[in-house]
């Protein structure tokens, strides 16, 4: 009788399994600089609002990707850390079973963490659970906030409607969102790959914060490929997941400031 | 018909003594009046409004038109942006008012269905004021969690209803089981309301004349009093009372699920379901010590209905209650402290030396030290005012509770970069509206529904009688049943 990985079978197999995923990230820190780069073009991609100063000051700024900075030692031994956090796609999302409408749910596709906003009632609960803080929810309608806009002839203008991408939907008030790793553009590259009849290749495109990134701290691709630039970086002694012990299985790996 | 005799201890002392103390008839039960007049009396209750109760019903009126339909259709149009809510506390006091409204409401059920069952006899004249705290009570917080809601107008997209897409709820969310079962509670304890009242809204409409009568007429489905009748009636009840109990057990358990299932620090405490239900009768019996002072201080003749007597035993019950609830607190904090994990480490430190430490403490104070101070001793306790102060001062506490769960204990999270306080903003006023709307419901019902269940106080008074035992008078009591 052949004796049995319990590697691969039972519990423990299956989790493996299910901690691969299919899209995943590395975010090098050491790379990092905070410029927010990232945040301005996740903005322009997937039509994030702006809230204003006194929203964004209270806790209501619209990120779906932040760069949390921290410090490290006393003065004048500072060293200053970056961690860009954004939705880590857990393979067990804490948000998805808490929601009552399903309106968190995951993809079976692409294995990502979706958010349908047109289901969405905004209970809130989703963002309670999630122990990344990375969901964001329209407290207002702050698309179509006056705020925003000019008085032309009388009428309410709105500039910022003319770089809004034909790609994603506008949400309205009451709406929770998060980070999609750029759905749309995964979307685009598979079809141009079904088109000309081949697998996506590594590297072929990038959500909107890893194409931004001026360090290339930023790496997206298959994590179920071992070939992967992704899979290669994430496979360093440096890679970490952010709280890993609760067993969200998150795709997005950190390689800690060396 | 089973006839026991109890022996009363304090009886025999007044044959001895014939201090004014110990006079039987300081007893409602042993304080008979004929049917006719006491039918009168509430009746006369009913009828009796003076111009006070105008003046207050405006301003209470005026109240819920502002605070609670201009408030929230404001919010509605405006987005959940002119509330408090942010990143982190993504709850704030809607939830907490839910869970409070839901805690009051629980008393209701405590003392009409608990007491019941047991056979409790100071229960008998105000477990009508008590069931109706527990529908009114449950109107709030329906309300409350609505107001909640980011888009309220789809929540009908929350209940399982057929439809061309086969959209169904999902019933793995614990905010699902949360609304089944207030659901069923709503349902239950409003039918569980009626049942009892049936016999005077009968009595009632033999009484009244004009649009009365014809209410009456209506709602008391025809009730003529006949043996048949009040077999079945009793048979109901008894049905209600017994289902009723696990239905309130289970409803703040969920209640709790909600944060309980959650990953947060502070919240994965799986004490938190009968902590949260001791929680509830702790101000559920508050509340209800209010409502019988306001009744008695402001309705004609129920100062014979409730008496000092009644003020005691529920004085006890707070007492009993108030210790369990500092049980299952220190259940919850030293085990959750002792456990050292560095976020609940956090969060405890956070409660206690953080900005809303006041509320913290405060809260300990008035659930704890106010109520074991003032109510062991029997004359404080029969005092009306000083109990109702004492449960006003326990429902601050119990919602002082509730909010240091909610947007206090969300402030902290395992995130320390999105660390954020969370300030009320529009939320005061739809608070006010709230407890306006509840007010304004108790008193529309007191005009239109007899709050003494005069059948109740009637068979009572039957079943009481002062028996002879060798040369002194026992009072003892009889079961029907």
């Amino acid at each position: 009788m052949e004796p049995i990985d319990l590697n691969e079978t039972g519990a423990k197999g299956a989790l493996a399994q299910e901690a691969e995923g299919k899209w995943g990230m590395a975010i090098d820190e050491d790379l990092c600089t905070g410029c927010q780069a990232c945040v301005a073009a996740c903005a322009m991609e997937n039509n994030l609002s702006f809230v204003g100063e006194e929203d964004a000051g209270y806790g209501r700024s619209m990120q779906w990707i932040r760069i949390e900075r921290f410090w490290e030692g006393e003065y004048p031994e500072v060293q200053t850390g970056f961690q860009p956090m954004l939705c880590q796609q857990c393979g067990s999302a804490p948000c998805e079973p808490v929601c009552p409408v399903f309106a968190a749910v995951h993809s079976p596709s692409q294995d990502t963490n979706l958010q349908v906003y047109n289901r969405c009632v905004g209970t809130r609960y989703c963002a309670n659970n999630c122990p990344y803080q990375v969901r964001t929810f329209n407290w207002r309608d702050y698309a179509i906030d006056p705020f925003h806009a000019n008085e032309v002839d009388g009428q309410l203008v709105f500039p910022l409607h003319n770089q809004f991408n034909p790609d994603v939907t506008v949400r309205r008030r009451g709406v929770m969102e998060k980070c999609t790793f750029c759905l749309q553009r995964i979307h685009r590259a598979e079809d141009q790959a079904k088109s000309e009849g081949r697998e996506v290749r590594d590297g072929e495109f990038a959500p909107a914060c890893a194409q931004a990134c001026p360090a290339d701290a930023i790496t997206f691709g298959r994590v179920d490929d071992p070939e992967s630039l992704v899979s290669q970086l994430a496979r360093q002694e440096r890679g970490v997941k952010h709280l890993e012990e609760l067993n969200t299985l998150p795709r997005v790996t950190y390689l800690k400031k060396g | 018909m089973a006839v026991s005799s109890k022996y009363f201890p304090w009886a025999k002392k007044a044959q001895e003594t014939h201090h004014n103390d110990h006079d039987p008839r300081q007893h409602l039960m042993l304080d008979p009046k004929p049917r006719g007049e006491m039918n009168q009396m509430v009746m006369e209750s009913m009828y009796t409004t003076s111009w006070k109760f105008w003046v207050v019903f405006g301003i209470l009126s005026i109240l819920v038109a502002l605070c609670f339909f201009y408030a929230w259709g404001y919010m509605i149009a405006e987005g959940l942006g002119v509330a408090g809510v942010n990143r982190p506390s993504f709850w704030g006091i809607f939830l907490v008012n839910t869970v409070f409204w839901i805690g009051i409401s629980h008393a209701g059920t405590f003392i009409s269905a608990i007491l019941r069952v047991f056979k409790s006899e100071f229960r008998r004249p105000f477990t009508r004021a008590a069931e109706l705290m527990t529908t009114f009570g449950l109107i709030q917080a329906g309300a409350s969690i609505f107001m909640h809601l980011g888009r309220v107008w789809l929540a009908y997209w929350l209940f399982p209803y057929p439809n061309e897409r086969q959209l169904w709820p999902n019933f793995h969310s614990p905010l699902m089981w949360d609304l089944l079962a207030i659901t069923t509670y709503v349902l239950g304890s409003t039918m569980y309301l009626f049942l009892p009242l049936i016999p005077d809204l009968a009595m009632a409409r033999d009484r009244s004349t004009g649009w009365r009568k014809t209410f009456f007429k209506t709602i008391a489905l025809g009730f003529r009093g006949t043996e048949g009748e009040w077999t079945h009636l009793r048979t109901a009840m008894n049905i209600f009372a017994f289902a009723i109990i696990p239905v309130m057990f289970s409803v703040h358990t969920i209640v709790s699920w909600d944060f309980v299932m959650a990953t947060r620090p502070g919240w994965s405490s799986t004490v938190f379901g009968p902590y949260f239900v001791i929680g509830a009768l702790h101000s559920g019996m508050g509340a209800v010590a209010i409502v019988l002072f306001i009744m008695r201080a402001t309705m004609k003749h129920m100062d014979y209905f409730i008496r000092a007597e009644h003020f005691e035993a529920i004085g006890k019950l707070m007492l009993i209650i108030s210790m369990g609830w500092a049980y299952f607190f220190f259940n919850d904090y030293i085990v959750q402290w002792y456990g050292g994990d560095k976020w609940t480490d956090t969060l405890l430190h956070w409660h206690e030396s953080g900005p809303m430490s006041w509320m913290f403490f405060t809260m300990l104070i008035v659930n704890i030290a106010v109520p074991w101070l003032i109510l062991w001793n029997k004359k404080w306790r029969s005092t009306p005012w000083l109990l109702a102060s004492v449960g006003l001062l326990i429902n601050v506490g119990m919602w002082f509770e509730r909010y240091i769960i909610i947007p206090v204990s969300l402030t902290i999270n395992r995130m320390p970069f999105t660390w954020k306080l969370y300030f009320p903003r529009i939320e005061i006023f739809l608070t006010i509206g709230t407890f306006s709307m509840f007010l304004l419901f108790y008193m529309i019902a007191s005009r239109l529904i007899p709050l003494v269940p005069v059948w109740e106080v009637q068979e009572g008074q039957m079943a009481h009688s002062m028996r002879k035992v060798g040369k002194t008078q026992v009072p003892s009591v009889s079961e029907f049943e």
